[in-house]
């Protein structure tokens, strides 16, 4: 594969190719900081990959008491599936078991948008008839009694249809510690980007998957082209210097948040340079007839 | 553009209907149009130009210099744009109002802001008797958008509230939001006897203790909850200093117990 050279680090002539997805947001709010990160961990939890969570999930932001509908802290969370249906299916559950249940929450609709999902609409049944409805101008609130209080949800929150999931990059690194560590740079780095999410532990994949497998009903198997163990068996896409590879996987709400997200994690892995970090950056593709958006590492280094 | 300015030549001698007066019904009129339209209530004919001496400006933007408390239905079934008068007004100011801004400077007469669905109906002065509530046969009474009383309101304010926010910066005469079916009531002064009287559902908060609460209101105790701080964040931009009741631990009665008993009276915790 022909390579470009980025501070030393070496970056393939690759894209990475990613597919349209239906999302939405959600602003989750406690009387702390602690207790709305707590409810917004526990409701991202097994969401990683649509194929076997259903849904793909994570923190976008923390914000402050200033930004929230209510006053306290609160933090935005990005949910991302297949179809309206499932997203429906999958944010009343999660929002339910997992936000609902968590000491003073309160969840808000972190996204506008002409389409909606129900929110509040579908989870104050647990209010068994003693639920409440408030209006206030063109936000409409449930009042779920719970036993701290009152749970308050907004009735709906909005949908995306203009979502893009599977935005990626794989960095490959000679020792497995310089390798997290670039691939830790990248996460913080994309962090800081809005409307973009990365729905693996930490932000990181170690198991990437290529597509169906040897197995009948395996969709997707081990990406062994990338397996450091097996680099000699001839099938490997890794060169004699590579031993650890990790793979960092995007969703963002526009095409331009996933674009903006990689921009920044290249960046980041680029400045590392390749002592303490990557010897190479590379991303997953399809061939490019799946997922009808590309992204091409050359055009996103600084 | 400046505002298209009606001034009072003198008191009126009957009662006016100034419903025709509003920013649409008066989009595309001359002068002399605007002028030939007849206000009158009883037989005897009186037209704009009789009453007022009209200064053209932006019909999106209506100013009444002077008013009278003769000035019936000001701003009734607007949709948009906005109405000031700089005086008082009779019965019925924004009635089924849907939107836009009207501005009493003055008094208002009863009914006001009675059906109104959408909008900003602001009085700087007191208002009459069931303000916001349904006339005669009516079923419901405001069903939306925002109203506020700098001054205090008569008996039976927010009367059959169906939805919208009223705020009453004053006091608040007797059966304060009575037989209300949903909606926020805000009162910073004194409430007058038998607050919420059959109130079905909806929010009354009362900033000052009330002498004469209704027996049949369950307490539920003091608390602080976020459905208040986010009324407080939704009035805050009208009258911060109602607003500011709402940012207290408050005590919550559940009533009206006499009727379906989903509605809540918020009073001081002490």
């Amino acid at each position: 594969m022909s390579q470009l050279t980025a501070n030393g680090v070496r970056i393939d002539d690759t894209f990475a190719e990613a597919f349209g997805l239906r999302a939405t947001a959600l602003v989750i709010t406690a009387p702390t900081v602690k207790w709305a990160r707590q409810a917004a961990v526990t409701m991202t939890g097994f969401g990683t990959s649509v194929i076997g969570c259903g849904a793909e999930a994570g923190i976008d932001r923390d914000m402050p008491a200033s930004e929230t509908p209510d006053g306290r802290p609160g933090v935005r969370v990005l949910l991302f599936s297949t179809s309206t249906a499932e997203l429906q299916k999958q944010l009343q559950g999660r929002v339910g078991q997992c936000v609902l249940t968590s000491p003073g929450s309160a969840c808000y609709a972190g996204l506008a948008g002409a389409e909606t999902l129900k929110l509040g609409g579908a989870l104050r049944f647990f209010g068994d008839g003693f639920q409440v409805a408030k209006r206030l101008g063109d936000k409409r609130y449930w009042r779920i009694p719970v036993m701290d209080g009152e749970f308050v949800c907004e009735a709906t929150t909005g949908l995306t249809k203009a979502a893009v999931g599977g935005g990626n990059l794989i960095v490959m690194g000679g020792r497995a510690e310089t390798t997290l560590a670039a691939a830790e740079a990248a996460v913080a780095a994309i962090d800081a980007v809005p409307d973009a999410i990365m729905p693996f532990p930490g932000g990181i994949a170690r198991s990437g998957s290529k597509v169906g497998a040897k197995y009948k009903g395996m969709i997707a198997s081990t990406n062994d082209a990338y397996c450091p163990t097996l680099k000699g068996s001839g099938r490997s896409e890794l060169d004699a210097d590579i031993a650890s590879v990790l793979e960092i996987v995007i969703d963002g709400l526009t095409s331009d948040a996933v674009a903006g997200a990689m921009r920044a994690g290249l960046a980041a892995i680029v400045a590392l340079g390749p002592e303490r970090g990557a010897l190479r950056v590379g991303a997953g593709n399809y061939g490019g007839k799946l997922g009808p958006h590309h992204y091409h590492l050359k055009d996103l280094l600084p | 553009m400046s505002a298209f300015v009606f001034t009072l030549r003198d008191q009126p001698a009957q009662r006016l209907d100034l419903a025709p007066l509003a920013p649409l019904r008066l989009k595309g009129l001359s002068k002399a149009e605007i002028a030939a339209i007849a206000l009158n209530t009883t037989r005897e004919r009186v037209t704009v130009g009789d009453v007022f001496s009209l200064r053209s400006g932006d019909a999106a933007q209506i100013q009444f210099e002077g008013g009278s408390e003769r000035f019936d239905r000001v701003g009734a079934e607007m949709t948009d744009g906005d109405i000031t008068v700089n005086g008082p007004v009779g019965t019925q100011a924004g009635r089924r109002m849907t939107g836009g801004r009207l501005t009493i400077a003055g008094d208002a007469g009863p009914w006001t802001g009675s059906g109104m669905h959408g909008g900003v109906l602001e009085i700087k002065g007191s208002a009459g008797e069931r303000l916001g509530g349904p006339l005669s046969g009516e079923t419901a009474g405001m069903r939306g958008g925002v109203l506020i009383v700098r001054g205090d309101a008569g008996p039976r304010a927010g009367d059959r509230l169906r939805r919208g926010t009223i705020v009453i910066d004053g006091a608040a005469g007797p059966y304060l939001g009575s037989r209300m079916i949903a909606g926020t009531v805000i009162v910073r002064g004194q409430a007058g006897a038998l607050p919420g009287y059959l109130m079905a559902r909806g929010t009354l908060v009362l900033g000052e203790r009330c002498e004469a609460l209704p027996p049949t209101f369950a307490d539920c105790g003091v608390h602080e909850l976020v459905a208040n701080s986010l009324i407080s964040k939704f009035i805050n931009p009208f009258s911060p200093d109602s607003a500011a009741i709402l940012r207290r631990p408050m005590r919550r009665l559940l009533g009206d117990m006499a009727v379906i008993g989903r509605g809540e009276i918020f009073c001081p915790a002490g």
